[in-house]
């Protein structure tokens, strides 16, 4: 890992250099390269917030103003008609119940899938890393390659196996789709972290004659927290953002709120309503956004550990 | 572990077998059975059911000369070159002035990473309405007094997939540089003093020193940054649809199309086969240079 040749050399030159001036460099809070440095982050940090103040700007304005202005203004005259609208009465195909219906179908969708997939996943990762059967190991790996499998490629199948036990389309059949794909990366997740655990500490457990769900229950469990949260963050923000299973596994009347904004904003017909739009926008990344702002340093665990399946 | 006593081989263990049932389900289930499931219906010619019946490499040779396939592989390929490209370049520089011991270091981090808390559908339409020719940036800018200037890539279809990109891009180069500044704060600080010490200049040092110090983050990333390629779909939904025509077409698009509206499976087990034999394109070496050459310790 470390380059040897670097280092020795650097440590050399550390000793030749001893006897000429030392400590610290004197700094200016305006130093050309304070000035360069905190200006790019600023003009990057603005572009990033871009998208994010136009959306809620043109939710806010009138279309009146929208086809007069220019989409960075600030609105004249504030209105949360749209906001109303996007939410009650927005179309889509025959229902005018607006995002509302994908709202509820979100929740119903997500909170069933983080339960189910954790308890899964958390009890697997447990097994994997302290009751070891034979080949266990084999089907973790199968697993772990597994994720990388584009999804496109077991879509079909999965079809076949919930019409033939009679629950594609419902949002039961896309709970168990959820918990599936999530399966490889809270395993691993969960795996790692149980390992990590003092062995001493499943030991004693088994010689006071806890047993496997016992151990679980009492011991693990309580003392793993902290990698609950993570995963509940991952959980919740990967299912509440998900297009693909929600447009394969759900029928119009159980659509989840991303499949039905996309229904909304790309509808063909009527009138394109673009504050409505932005609203209905906003209104489906406000449940992620919040999850983000509220679990900070949490939520980079989660992506850091997450980011392994792509 | 509980070596103790054994009475039978299959009762051992018993309950963390039980436990492991839904693992051991999904690994041969869906991921072996499905998987190979996809790829043998791909030599069919299975039109709205599936059936078995057996054509040899038509469905290929079909895919390889519709021009709509073609066209998402060459979108493909210029996505992926963009992402992968402009991603590490855009992330690394980030997190490197993120780690010059700044304040408000957390702020921007958080400004940085937001969009990726956001669906591809909800990156998709915001963008979609920025560049916006009527409404978006080209308005705005022509508003200024500079009339002539055009600037509408959702609209024009040689340039497509460069708009589906910016949209791509600003979604996931936080993610990257919290990757890449984990990399950076893992990087011993002496390195850093040996640096200064022997005159290096800063550039100099993140680019000979500290970035092939850092190869493992730029395998993991790199491989992180491929599979989101592959899979990219929700995005061209929500911006553009594919259009205009067929220009923003990509091959998860074709797969869904084709199972779900052309009701052509044949095909859309093809396309994804295809997919599929990509990643492991990608991922068989990294895991051979990985896993395979040294062992594991």
């Amino acid at each position: 890992m470390v380059d040897v040749a670097s280092l020795s050399t650097g440590a050399q030159a550390l000793r030749r250099d001893a006897a000429g001036p030392s400590g610290p460099k004197p700094r200016h809070a305006l130093s050309r390269r304070n000035i360069f440095l905190y200006g790019t982050l600023i003009v990057v940090a603005l572009y990033y917030l871009l998208p994010l103040y136009v959306m809620i700007v043109t939710s806010l304005k009138g279309m009146p103003e929208i086809r007069l202005g220019n989409i960075f203004s600030p609105p004249v005259e504030i209105t949360f008609e749209p906001w109303v609208k996007a939410w009650a009465t927005a179309c889509t195909g025959l229902n005018c119940d607006g995002l509302s219906r994908g709202f509820w179908n979100s929740v119903r969708i997500t909170v069933p899938s983080v339960i189910l997939s954790i308890a899964i996943a958390s009890v697997n990762g447990y097994a994997l890393a302290n009751w070891r059967f034979k080949g266990a190991d084999t089907f973790f790996i199968i697993l772990i390659v597994g994720a990388f499998i584009p999804y496109q490629v077991m879509i079909y199948p999965i079809v076949i196996i919930l019409r033939e036990i009679g629950i594609y389309g419902s949002l039961t059949g896309l709970v168990i789709v959820h918990s599936i794909f999530g399966m490889p990366i809270l395993t691993l997740l969960f795996r790692n972290y149980f390992t990590s655990m003092p062995e001493e500490l499943f030991r004693a457990a088994r010689v006071d004659g806890a047993g496997f769900w016992g151990i679980y229950l009492r011991i693990m469990l309580p003392m793993s927290l902290p990698i609950f949260v993570v995963a509940i963050i991952l959980q919740v923000t990967g299912i509440w953002n998900d297009f693909l299973f929600g447009v394969v596994y759900t029928r119009p009347d159980t659509y989840p709120m991303t499949v039905q904004l996309n229904n909304i904003v790309n509808s063909v017909q009527g009138v394109k309503e673009y504050n409505v739009n932005m609203a209905a926008t906003i209104l489906t990344g406000l449940v992620p956004l919040i999850v983000y702002f509220i679990s900070g340093k949490l939520f980079v665990r989660g992506i850091a550990a997450g980011a392994v399946k792509g | 572990m509980s070596n103790s006593q054994r009475p039978n081989q299959i009762f051992r263990n018993l309950n963390a077998k039980i436990a492991s049932i839904p693992m051991i389900l999904t690994a041969l289930v869906v991921f072996v059975g499905g998987t190979a499931w996809t790829v043998l219906y791909s030599f069919t010619n299975s039109k709205l059911l599936p059936r078995l019946n057996f054509v040899g490499l038509d469905q290929y040779h079909r895919l390889w000369s519709t021009s709509r396939w073609l066209v998402s592989i060459e979108n493909l390929l210029i996505y992926g070159a963009i992402s992968l490209v402009f991603s590490l370049v855009i992330g690394f520089v980030l997190a490197a002035l993120l780690d010059q011991k700044i304040r408000f270091e957390d702020t921007f981090r958080t400004i940085f990473l937001y969009p990726f808390a956001l669906s591809f559908i909800v990156t998709g339409l915001v963008w979609q309405w920025l560049l916006n020719p009527d409404f978006g940036v080209q308005r705005v800018v022509r508003d200024l007094g500079w009339t002539s200037f055009s600037f509408d890539p959702l609209y024009n279809s040689s340039i497509v997939i460069y708009g589906i990109s910016i949209a791509a891009l600003w979604q996931g180069t936080g993610l990257i540089m919290c990757l890449m500044l984990a990399g950076l704060r893992g990087i011993d600080e002496d390195i850093w003093k040996a640096a200064r010490v022997d005159g290096i200049p800063m550039w100099k040092t993140y680019l000979f020193i500290v970035i092939p110090m850092m190869r493992p983050v730029f395998i993991t990333t790199l491989v992180i940054i491929a599979a989101g390629i592959v899979k990219v779909y929700d995005l061209v939904v929500a911006q553009t649809s594919g259009g205009p025509g067929i220009a923003s077409e990509v091959p998860a698009k074709y797969v869904y199309d084709y199972m779900f509206f052309a009701q052509n499976l044949g095909q859309g087990f093809a396309a994804s086969t295809m997919m599929l034999l990509s990643v492991v394109i990608v991922i068989v070496p990294w895991a051979y240079l990985e896993f395979g050459g040294r062992k594991r310790g």
